[in-house]
């Protein structure tokens, strides 16, 4: 018995050995560096193995004498949990209504398939051709532009409709949506369809349902679908950068001017704290739902 | 559910409606602006209908980057990443069929590396290969120059992005699947790699070539974890977001189409694959079945 359990052991670990390994070369390692680095001292063109905090200090400059006033780091990341409580709040009602129809409106398997596969497709074209695809339609000279002022509905172009916080926003929820629906819609199909006829014949609205039995078993998608959304859009830096016009600061753009300017140890810095922001709201979603359960 | 169909129907359809129209408008645009004629620019009215930008782009006349080069490294580095994607994922996927020591530290670090935002990984992994350069330059070769590149610290980068996935799938995989066909081999004699090679692998095989095709979409997509660990020369998408600063003309557009059709041609190429593999495995049952009865 025991002579068995060693060998099943030997092999798995022979099995997962190189998945292990590659973590552990490739992830796990590089972390350790990441906070080891951030804790070294830098000057214009090297960063020099010696314990230093300047990482860090230089990153809060200033934080402590501007009070009440928000300092650079401050403000950048308060609007980058801005664009995440933005971002996951829309993907979260866009993405549920559109699982939720797939889920439970859509009666037969075909058609099922083939309207996931619908919204499926545009995930495999490269995000930054679905990021410059909206300037043919936002853009001054674009078409919602031209519609408008055609329709007399504003005197001359909007400014704001791209390279702003809103176009920002935009392309989030076009590309990022269908994280949310994924993962919602696996919890939904596994609702068993009985329930909800017991709910019915027990007399509750079809709104009563949705609240006190759909939501409560779809809670582990929601919760899968917004730990991706809200990871992926507090260290994006793309999606700001090109849709923002390069113009609006995030926290995984701080850490790219700090490399851009070879500054490793202040870039790692900035990992470290962006990491442990990451984690702080993963942590406290994951509270609510074991996820390995649910897998 | 309930019978005839009621009206939050027809309103939850009219919102799926209009979901899909908001997924699909923005590319048809440049899909349709990538076929202007010479004089075109980024917007509409179309400027005339040509394949001139397409011409362009391979041409290499936009004198920006060599897309060409960038296209087959692209290429490569992705069908490499499927390739250990594939090889890596089934045997862990195999591994966490049954309970064995550090299962759990496994499975949680491949989560983790799935939502660690991608700019640290990629920062931790050109930390690591500087500091490995460093020790080449201090120990062994003054000369070294680097040992970033995309088949060493690039595949790395995005190895840790495709293997978690990988991993995933073959969790679902493993969950719709009956082991009871492995103890019949077990029982007709056939030793552990007989009965994978020979039972295992072909039931799950549609399956495996799915995460191959989803390695290599991954792959070639990627831009975040490519930033920092790729090193001397860039990826295609890395070329098309420094080209997104600087984009006056559909060339840009013309290279989205394209980079779109190889992503397509690649789905299209797995799917065709897949449904050969099914329909085989199917016809072969099916003689097993007839010839039982």
């Amino acid at each position: 018995m025991h002579q068995s359990s060693v060998r099943r052991n030997v092999v798995a670990w022979l099995q997962a050995g190189p998945m292990a390994l590659v973590f552990l070369a490739f992830f796990l390692i590089p972390l350790l560096f990441v906070v080891i680095v951030s804790f070294w001292d830098y000057n214009d063109y090297e960063m020099l193995p010696i314990f230093s905090g300047r990482g860090y200090t230089d990153t809060f400059e200033g934080c402590l004498q501007q009070l009440p006033e928000f300092c650079t780091i401050l403000r950048t990341y308060g609007s980058t949990l801005k664009f995440c409580f933005l971002v996951w709040s829309i993907t979260l009602v866009i993405g549920f209504t559109v699982a939720y129809f797939l889920a439970f409106h859509v009666r037969s398997k075909s058609w099922q398939i083939g309207l996931s596969l619908l919204c499926t497709i545009p995930f495999w074209t490269s995000n930054v051709i679905r990021m410059i695809a909206w300037i043919p339609l936002l853009g001054r000279n674009g078409l919602v532009n031209k519609a408008l002022v055609e329709a007399k509905i504003v005197n001359q172009p909007l400014e704001w409709l791209l390279f702003s916080e809103f176009s920002v926003v935009l392309a989030f929820v076009h590309l990022f949506t269908f994280f949310m629906v994924v993962p919602i819609f696996n919890s939904m199909i596994r609702i068993d369809k009985s329930l909800i006829e017991a709910a019915y014949d027990a007399g509750a609205t079809g709104f009563q349902t949705l609240v006190n039995v759909i939501i409560p078993l779809s809670k582990p998608g929601i919760v899968i679908g917004s730990i991706f959304v809200i990871t992926i859009v507090m260290g994006d830096f793309i999606t700001i950068g090109v849709m923002g016009g390069q113009q609006i600061a995030s926290a995984g753009k701080i850490i790219q001017t700090r490399l851009d300017a070879i500054q490793f140890p202040a870039a790692a810095a900035n990992a470290v704290i962006l990491l442990a922001a990451t984690m702080m709201i993963i942590f406290s979603m994951t509270r609510l739902v074991d996820i390995r359960r649910e897998l | 559910m309930r019978e005839g169909r009621s009206r939050s129907f027809y309103v939850l359809a009219a919102l799926f409606a209009a979901y899909v129209a908001f997924l699909y408008g923005p590319m048809i645009a440049i899909f349709v602006l990538s076929f202007q004629g010479p004089d075109g620019g980024l917007t509409f009215p179309m400027n005339g209908v040509s394949l001139y930008w397409f011409e362009r782009l391979f041409s290499g006349g936009n004198g920006i980057i060599d897309i060409g080069a960038a296209f087959v490294r692209s290429a490569k580095l992705g069908l490499m990443v499927a390739v250990l994607t594939v090889a890596i994922s089934v045997a862990a996927g195999m591994a966490f069929r049954k309970k064995f020591v550090g299962q759990a530290v496994i499975f949680y670090v491949a989560i983790a590396s799935l939502i660690v935002p991608s700019i640290i990984t990629s920062l931790g992994i050109a930390l690591e290969f500087r500091l490995i350069d460093d020790g080449f330059k201090t120990f062994i070769d003054e000369n070294f120059s680097t040992s970033m590149g995309l088949l060493t610290s690039g595949l790395a980068a995005h190895l840790t992005w495709t293997l978690p996935f990988g991993l995933l799938i073959m969790f679902a995989i493993f969950n719709r699947f009956d082991p009871r066909y492995e103890e019949a081999a077990r029982d007709l004699g056939a030793t552990p790699w007989q009965t994978f090679r020979h039972v295992v692998l072909p039931m799950i095989l549609p399956s495996v070539v799915g995460i191959g095709l989803f390695g290599f979409t991954l792959s070639w997509d990627e831009i975040a974890r490519s930033s920092q660990a790729i090193g001397p020369v860039n990826t295609l998408p890395l070329d098309l977001q420094g080209l997104t600063t600087t984009v006056t003309n559909p060339d840009i557009y013309a290279l989205g189409t394209a980079t779109t059709g190889v992503s397509f041609l690649a789905i299209g190429l797995a799917l065709f694959v897949i449904g050969f593999l099914q329909r085989r495995q199917s016809r072969h049952g099916s003689d097993a079945g007839s010839g039982m009865l």
